[in-house]
């Protein structure tokens, strides 16, 4: 689609000035350029670095290293398959070419007619209710046939998504078992009145005697964090709500911010009230687009009766606002340090720490961050005593986790458990009655197989954020691991050579097992690179992304060796494909111009003899056994 | 005590290990006390036979080195691979930046000088692969010895200690890449 | 000595200043911990991860990482000249680095690091990506092949120069330098052989027209003796082989 120039600056101009001409704000700026114009050309990315006052080069680094900005023509309509593995268990991939089919399109590349783009994207975070896809960025849920039909029908006919039946957009909630955080009536302002009342220290003493911990997985003590941004020094300080909830199989936070939204957002402001912070921002993910508006209109009312902006609850003073931004499809930006980069308009690399965000965070001033479930949690205690908290719970994970469950089971969906909840217990409740393993916590978490199903889930053994994937007894674990080694090639940010390179080197391994090309070697030379990985990487997301690959050697040999060819060594490429190109350009096709590999070669060879009327010799035989 | 049999081949390299190995000069006879030759360029013996250590310098570029590759691999039952080439894929690989078609089109379709243009297609010519390769990436590799060419101090540190059988140390100045 | 702060790093005590990084303390007393990405001229970056090194247990980049009294620092251990190697392996497979044919070599930071770390070879598939050459530029050639992402051409360019000629694009294994013009030519911006960015490559990414081989070889930097002694690429003087102009 081509764009007059006049309009197009008209266009960037208009977007640039609603933002303030603020550098902060240039993700957002690009979002909406690109929502104007469906890709962001050469051209719209000098205006928008001209109106802003950036470079080019820092608009460009933005608007290259976020899977949703695109640099390259896509169509008005853009749609991708969520690719996780629980919607590639539900049938995704069958519905992704049926689509293409129907439109005409192959995968990724712009139709023709510039009206439609169809391709993947990592988990959209609809594991419960897929397979789902994104349009224009918002969440299409249970996809099948019928609904594709209907949607290629939609985009023939330039139908506004305004005009498309509004069940595809349904997202539900699933909430399968609730506790005290979901189960429990929370009058709105409740924790701000119990804060105004009793002071900010007498918070932090509640949420010390609650043991409360970062509840996006890594655990930090979460009274640590607000008592260290609350001394730190200077009178600027920012609260930050991380929805960037990238980990695949995981959707609790969506739940949360659909159906408690209140909840987070008054523990944002407790949080503002505590540390001292007047300003608040709920990092959202591109994928949770649809949740925009809606949570714009919550923080309105919440404006509306006095439980945000100034003066709230009438206390003069005790100003506190929250601003929403949009991710545009990073998952290293659920890192703390990356997400503040993101907030800050930048690529989101993750930054050098120490210093930490609770000194040096968002403009490096001090600024708590924390997970939604976190913050949804930090309202109930303030509003219900530390003690109240602490009762749930083991003696080092207090009070309780929602689990996002999906996958192969009954009953997917959201599960809340006090923690030391055993895997077994989880498994019993959603209905998987033939797991042969669970995904916990991700890509990035522990791979189980049914021996650790006694194993618990808290910090001190299977720490979570949330994300439950069921394998049951027919799926091929490789599938998962191969869908995982994928994952983290996409996503890893390219800064450091241990994640840059391993993801790459350690998928390519992957695929050769899991299509029948690896050897013994290559399962060493994994755990190798998986241990580089590990000690080597910058941050979180290189360190953990050798984890599946690693723990499924261990708990489903079985299933990376039943690949395996019986030689000790595989060549890294296909030899005899090599000679393809050389066999066009000379158009040769005698013997020579091939190269069977050695093994499928024998295999062919005893599957001849073994066909031969005449019989073996002992020989004959003995030989034979020796070949696979 | 018999001697260690040892086969030796250029692929797509320049010889210049070869050379090197010609450069340990009078250590040479020292050497053939020790070993004898099977396939060699040294001995001029075309087939190999069952051999202790095979050494092969040069990278993978067409369907011949691969047969040859698999060959040594086959009858040694150690493999070094000696050099840039063998190590890394070195020098030739710099056509791996260009598609095998424009290497062709460069040497026999398009290139100055050319009567009767065509891409040469006799099976006694070897095909080329479509990308230049180290020999790690066909077959599993034992030992490397890096260099271009690996001086002949650092061939007879490599093969004294690899015939001595303590681990391969090479002093400071033997290790290099080129 | 008494109260001086101090860490000890493969138990050798080693003083530092409060704001130290360990690298830092390390090259102030004397010990060389591998490095690629770091400069004494430049805020540290952490990205190449070569620096590794075990802080109390757990491993951190030396670079990054603030001293502290007490710390029990380790380096030279086999368990981290193995990591140290993977990562080199790496690097070496991602790129084209081809030693032979390039004029850097004896000369190279990277392959001097390798030699430091026992790399005999690199047993990973080599990328062997497509990259180009840039010769568009009078004085200078830049050869993307040889690029190692550690930035300080970036840093240089836009932190000194006040330039910014180099950037990074992309993100993950599609990350890439580029040049900072619409033609994205190094002939098109105003670099200068004199930029503090054309003396930091620790590579043979940012080549110098019209001089190379100048030393030949069994003399070159790295010939004789190792980077632990010879020290930095960017720190040695043009005259034996380095990067600075003196």
């Amino acid at each position: 689609m081509s764009v007059e120039p006049s309009t197009l600056g008209q266009t960037v101009s208009e977007i640039v000035q609603r933002h303030g001409n603020l550098p902060t704000r240039l993700l957002q700026i690009l979002r909406e350029v690109q929502d104007s114009l469906t890709w962001l050309s050469p051209e719209a990315m000098d205006a928008v670095a001209k109106e802003v006052g950036l470079s080019l080069d820092k608009v460009r680094r933005v608007a290259e290293f976020y899977s949703f900005l695109y640099t390259t023509p896509r169509g008005s309509y853009d749609i991708l398959f969520s690719d996780n593995i629980t919607d590639r268990m539900l049938g995704n991939r069958q519905l992704l070419h049926y689509l293409c089919d129907k439109l005409k399109v192959s995968i990724g590349q712009p139709r023709a007619d510039g009206r439609v783009t169809v391709g993947v994207t990592s988990c959209t975070g609809m594991c419960d209710q897929g397979p789902a896809a994104l349009v224009n960025g918002y969440a299409l849920t249970s996809l099948d046939k019928p609904r594709l039909d209907r949607i290629a029908a939609l985009v023939n006919q330039l139908a506004p998504l305004s005009e498309w039946p509004q069940e595809y957009f349904e997202v539900t909630t699933n909430i399968r078992r609730a506790d005290i955080l979901l189960g429990r009536h929370f009058a709105d302002g409740a924790a701000l009145r119990a804060v105004l009342k009793r002071g900010p220290d007498a918070m932090l003493e509640e949420l010390v005697k609650s043991g409360l911990r970062g509840q996006g997985g890594a655990g930090f003590k979460l009274a640590l964090k607000w008592i260290s941004c609350r001394k730190a020094p200077g009178a600027v300080k920012y609260v930050v709500c991380n929805a960037d909830e990238g980990e695949p199989g995981t959707f609790k936070d969506r739940v949360l911010m659909q159906e408690y939204a209140d909840l987070v957002f008054e523990g944002m402001t407790l949080c503002g009230r505590v540390i001292g912070a007047r300003q608040g921002f709920v990092y959202l993910r591109g994928e949770y687009r649809y949740l925009l508006e809606p949570l714009k209109a919550t923080l309105q009312r919440r404006r509306e009766i006095g439980l945000l902006g100034k003066n709230i609850l009438g206390e003069p003073g005790f100003d506190f606002d929250i601003d929403i931004h949009l991710g545009a499809g990073a998952y290293v930006c659920g890192e703390e340090s990356a997400l503040i980069e993101s907030l800050e308009g930048k690529h989101g690399v993750p930054r050098i720490r120490p210093p930490f965000p609770t000194t040096h965070g968002y403009l490096n001033k001090p600024t708590v961050v924390n997970n939604v479930e976190t913050f949804a949690v930090t309202a109930k205690i303030a509003a219900e005593g530390g003690a109240w908290f602490a009762s749930r719970g083991t003696l080092e994970s207090k009070g309780t986790k929602l689990l996002s469950v999906s996958g192969d089971c009954e009953r997917p969906g959201i599960y809340e458990y006090p923690f030391g909840v055993t895997v077994r217990r989880v498994l019993e409740d959603c209905g998987a009655r033939d797991a042969q393993g669970v995904q916990m916590a991700g890509p990035a978490g522990h791979t189980i197989s049914s021996k650790q199903y006694d194993r618990r889930i808290c910090f001190d053994d299977l720490s979570t954020g949330g994300s439950f994937m069921v394998f049951a007894k027919h799926r091929d674990i490789l599938d998962g691991m191969r869908n995982f080694a994928h994952f983290f090639v996409h996503e890893s940010c390219g800064f450091c050579t241990p994640c840059r390179v391993g993801t790459s080197l350690l998928c390519d391994l992957v695929d050769k097992v899991h299509t029948g090309h690896g050897a013994r070697a290559d399962l060493d030379e994994m755990r190798r690179l998986g241990r580089i990985m590990k000690a080597g990487s910058h941050c979180g997301l290189g360190q953990t992304a050798p984890n599946s690959v690693l723990d499924s050697l261990d708990q489903f040999p079985e299933a990376w060796t039943r690949r395996l060819r019986s030689t000790s060594y595989e060549p890294a490429f296909d030899l005899d494909a090599s000679l393809g190109e050389a066999r066009r350009l000379s158009g040769r096709d005698d013997p020579g111009a091939h190269l069977p590999d050695e093994y499928s070669a024998m295999v062919r060879l005893a599957g001849l003899l073994t066909e031969r009327e005449a019989p073996l010799s002992d020989d004959e035989r003995n030989l034979l056994g020796a070949l696979p | 005590m018999s001697k260690l049999k040892v086969a030796t081949c250029s692929l797509a390299g320049c010889f210049g290990c070869h050379m090197s190995i010609l450069d340990l000069d009078e250590r040479l006879f020292t050497l053939v006390d020790l070993v004898e030759f099977d396939r060699s360029p040294i001995t001029d013996i075309k087939q190999i036979g069952a051999c202790d250590v095979g050494i092969i310098e040069g990278g993978v570029c067409n369907a011949e080195n691969v047969h040859v590759l698999r060959e040594f691999r086959g009858h040694c039952n150690i493999l070094v691979s000696m050099g840039a080439c063998a190590i890394t894929g070195g020098v030739p690989t710099m056509r791996n930046r260009f598609t095998l078609k424009e290497c062709l089109d460069e040497s026999y379709l398009s290139g100055i000088g050319l009567v009767d243009a065509q891409v040469p297609n006799d099976p006694e010519i070897p095909l080329l692969l479509s990308k230049v390769h180290p020999l790690h990436e066909v077959v599993k590799i034992d030992y490397f010895l890096p260099g271009c060419p690996p001086s002949a101090d650092a061939i007879w540190t490599f093969l004294n200690e690899l015939l001595s059988g303590r681990p391969i140390a090479l002093p400071y100045t033997q290790l290099h890449y080129d | 000595m008494s109260g001086e702060l101090s860490f000890t790093l493969d138990n050798q005590p080693v003083p530092f200043q409060d704001g130290q990084t360990i690298m830092e303390a390390a090259r102030a007393a004397g010990v060389y911990i591998p490095h690629l990405c770091f400069n004494p001229d430049f805020a540290p970056h952490g990205s190449c991860r070569v620096c590794l090194v075990k802080v109390n247990g757990r491993t951190q980049a030396s670079c990054t990482t603030p001293a502290m009294a007490g710390q029990v620092v380790q380096s030279e251990t086999e368990e981290l000249r193995d990591i140290r190697r993977g990562i080199l392996e790496m690097m070496f497979v991602e790129g084209n680095h081809i030693c032979p044919a390039c004029e850097k070599s004896g000369a190279c930071q990277l392959q001097a690091v390798a030699y430091y770390v026992g790399m005999l070879a690199s047993p990973f598939t080599y990328f062997y990506p497509r990259r180009a050459l840039d010769a568009s530029h009078p004085d200078v050639v830049i050869d993307f092949n040889r690029c190692i992402l550690c930035e300080l051409c970036v840093r240089a360019s836009r932190d000194m120069d006040g330039k910014n000629v180099f950037a990074v694009q992309n993100r993950g294994i599609q990350a890439h330098l580029v040049i900072n013009t619409p033609s994205g030519k190094l002939g098109a911006t105003t670099f200068s052989i004199t930029d503090k960015a054309a003396q930091v490559c620790p590579t043979g990414a940012i080549m110098m027209k019209n001089q190379g081989y100048g030393s030949p070889i069994g003399l070159r930097l790295y010939d004789r003796e190792s980077v632990k002694i010879v020290g930095d690429v960017a720190q040695a003087p043009e005259s034996a082989g380095g990067r600075r102009h003196e």
